[in-house]
């Protein structure tokens, strides 16, 4: 049975030299049990941003995002832009894990300097970053390792205006209106509201129920901050303006009307 | 019999700061069967002249396509042209499958630039002995680029390459200030003449010897079959042929047509940095 080669064990089932006994079923050493190799694959998102809020107007689409950076519910830092103009086409906004949203955003810079030095006149188009970030998250994914991002995508194709989103897990849609976060609860039945009452908004009226929603948020979203930026893109080109500052005030405490504070 | 010192090796710098094996295989372009590219303000044509290898074989393809926007014709080795023609088309489906669009022309042709590069300068590879007429569409329209084995290329507004096809681009530089307004029908008619007036005299343009392909506005790469061929090669059909074919190669050096049987067989290389001309 044995080897003549090297001693037989202690005694069956007992500890190897110079390890400790294992109970059977009391898992005394986890480690060297229940480990896949040490790594453990999956993460929670740390400095986070809260809601995102994008809007198709007649002829162009805004997006919006305040500019706090959560440590869970401790706001800890104020200045965490988080809507990035990406070329005369397009707009990104993103929220959820910070880091990752640099990260990545990093990585669009680079692409959008590779285009530059083309120097072709070519440039990422809305539906093209839509769909690259939607391979990039969804193979993080696949790699049990996610980017920890909410991204949003605007921008005019073709003179028409874009709106996209992309989750940590690559699921991917268009809409009209699209938000991610608090802002799901608050702004989007607002902004359907109003879109449904003035189907073809202008540029102006977009950006004032954009502001409106962002007021709300200051208010009623705990992870929000009083500064935002708007970014805001149409046939005349691209910006991201701001940032804006929410005024907080209490009228909703005594039963102020949603959209009119 | 000793010919020359400096041609060994892809590598080695004759005195003259010339790389012979880069010259030899722009040489093999000029073997190959003619093509002839051209476009107008919103397509691109190719026409390609096939050769059959016998009697018994069926005409080679002179036109590969890559992808809904874009595809080449090529004279030289088809062996070397199908395998960039595999590399253009994985790019494209590549850049499609991230970006949900297509490559622009300029962005691949710069691509197969880098890889082509390569060959000239290191020992252990070969330049591609192919010349590539690319016609593609994009964001800034039509395109024809010409690439070469030197891996030099050009954004052209009409070219034609492969044998005796000087007379072709003395058709087309004729008539270049004439292709921007042409119709789509006009363009393809001046590159048939045009590859027709690099044939000896006593060969003609049929539909088995002609390929037409084009690309453009609202029109995806096509490479056009045996009927609609026919319809074009009838729209020049009976038309006085011009100079070129069968007549003397212009004085333009060495190029063009096979060397007489028994002339010493030295190459006589072109300058690999210039080839336009």
């Amino acid at each position: 049975m044995f080897s003549d080669y090297s001693a037989p064990p202690m005694w069956q089932n007992g500890p190897a030299l110079g390890k400790y006994y294992d109970f059977p079923n009391v898992s005394t050493n986890k480690i060297s049990h229940n480990s896949t190799n040490g790594k453990q694959r999956y993460h929670t998102p740390l400095t986070t941003g809260t809601s995102v809020i994008g809007l198709v107007f007649n002829g162009g689409v805004i997006l919006a995002a305040d500019t706090a950076g959560y440590y869970g519910s401790m706001m800890r830092f104020n200045d965490c832009p988080r809507i990035f103009q990406v070329n005369k086409y397009t707009i990104l906004g993103a929220g959820n894990d910070y880091a990752d949203i640099q990260y990545l955003n990093d990585i669009i810079k680079q692409k959008i300097l590779d285009d530059d030095l083309h120097n072709d006149g070519i440039a990422l188009k809305p539906k093209s970053l839509h769909s690259w970030l939607t391979r990039v998250l969804y193979n993080r994914r696949s790699q049990f390792d996610p980017l920890w991002i909410n991204a949003f995508v605007a921008g005019m194709q073709n003179g028409e205006p874009f709106l996209g989103t992309v989750d940590k897990l690559g699921t991917a849609y268009e809409d009209k209106i699209l938000s991610f976060g608090f802002g799901t609860h608050i702004s989007v039945p607002y902004l359907r509201q109003e879109r449904e009452k003035n189907p073809n908004m202008t540029k102006e009226e977009a950006i004032a129920c954009i502001k409106t929603c962002m007021d709300m948020l200051y208010v009623r979203d705990a992870r929000s901050g009083a500064k935002y930026n708007i970014g805001v893109i149409s046939n005349e080109g691209s910006e991201v303006q701001g940032p804006f500052e929410s005024v907080g005030h209490w009228n909703i405490a005594t039963h102020g009307t949603p959209g009119q504070e | 019999m000793f010919r020359n010192q400096y041609d060994s090796d892809v590598t080695v710098w004759s005195p003259q700061g010339r790389l012979h094996q880069v010259e030899y295989a722009m040489e093999a372009v000029k073997q190959g069967s003619a093509t002839v590219g051209l476009k107008n303000k919103t397509h691109a044509v190719l026409i390609a002249l096939k050769r059959a290898a016998s009697e018994l074989a069926a005409h080679q393809k002179k036109i590969i396509v890559i992808d809904e926007h874009m595809g080449l014709s090529f004279a030289g080795l088809t062996a070397d042209a199908r395998i960039l023609g595999r590399f253009m088309r994985m790019e494209c489906l590549n850049y499609k499958y991230a970006h949900k669009d297509t490559l622009p022309v300029f962005r691949l042709i710069s691509t197969v630039g880098n890889k082509m590069q390569v060959c000239t300068q290191r020992y252990d590879k070969r330049p591609y002995g192919v010349g590539l007429l690319v016609a593609g569409y994009d964001d800034n329209g039509p395109h024809i680029y010409q690439t070469c084995p030197s891996s030099n290329y050009y954004d052209v507004k009409a070219m034609a390459i492969g044998s005796r096809s000087q007379s072709a681009r003395t058709y087309l530089e004729k008539r270049l200030a004439d292709f921007p307004d042409s119709s789509l029908e006009e363009i393809v008619k001046h590159g048939l003449r045009a590859l027709r007036d690099t044939l000896p005299n006593d060969s003609e343009l049929t539909t088995k010897n002609v390929s037409i392909a084009l690309v453009g506005k609202d029109t995806k790469f096509k490479s056009l079959d045996e009927r609609e061929t026919g319809h074009y090669l009838s729209l020049i059909e009976g038309e006085e042929r011009r100079g070129g074919g069968g007549g003397a190669p212009p004085a333009d050096g060495p190029d063009d047509g096979p060397a007489p049987p028994g002339a010493p067989s030295d190459p006589t290389p072109a300058v690999a940095m210039d080839t336009t001309d």
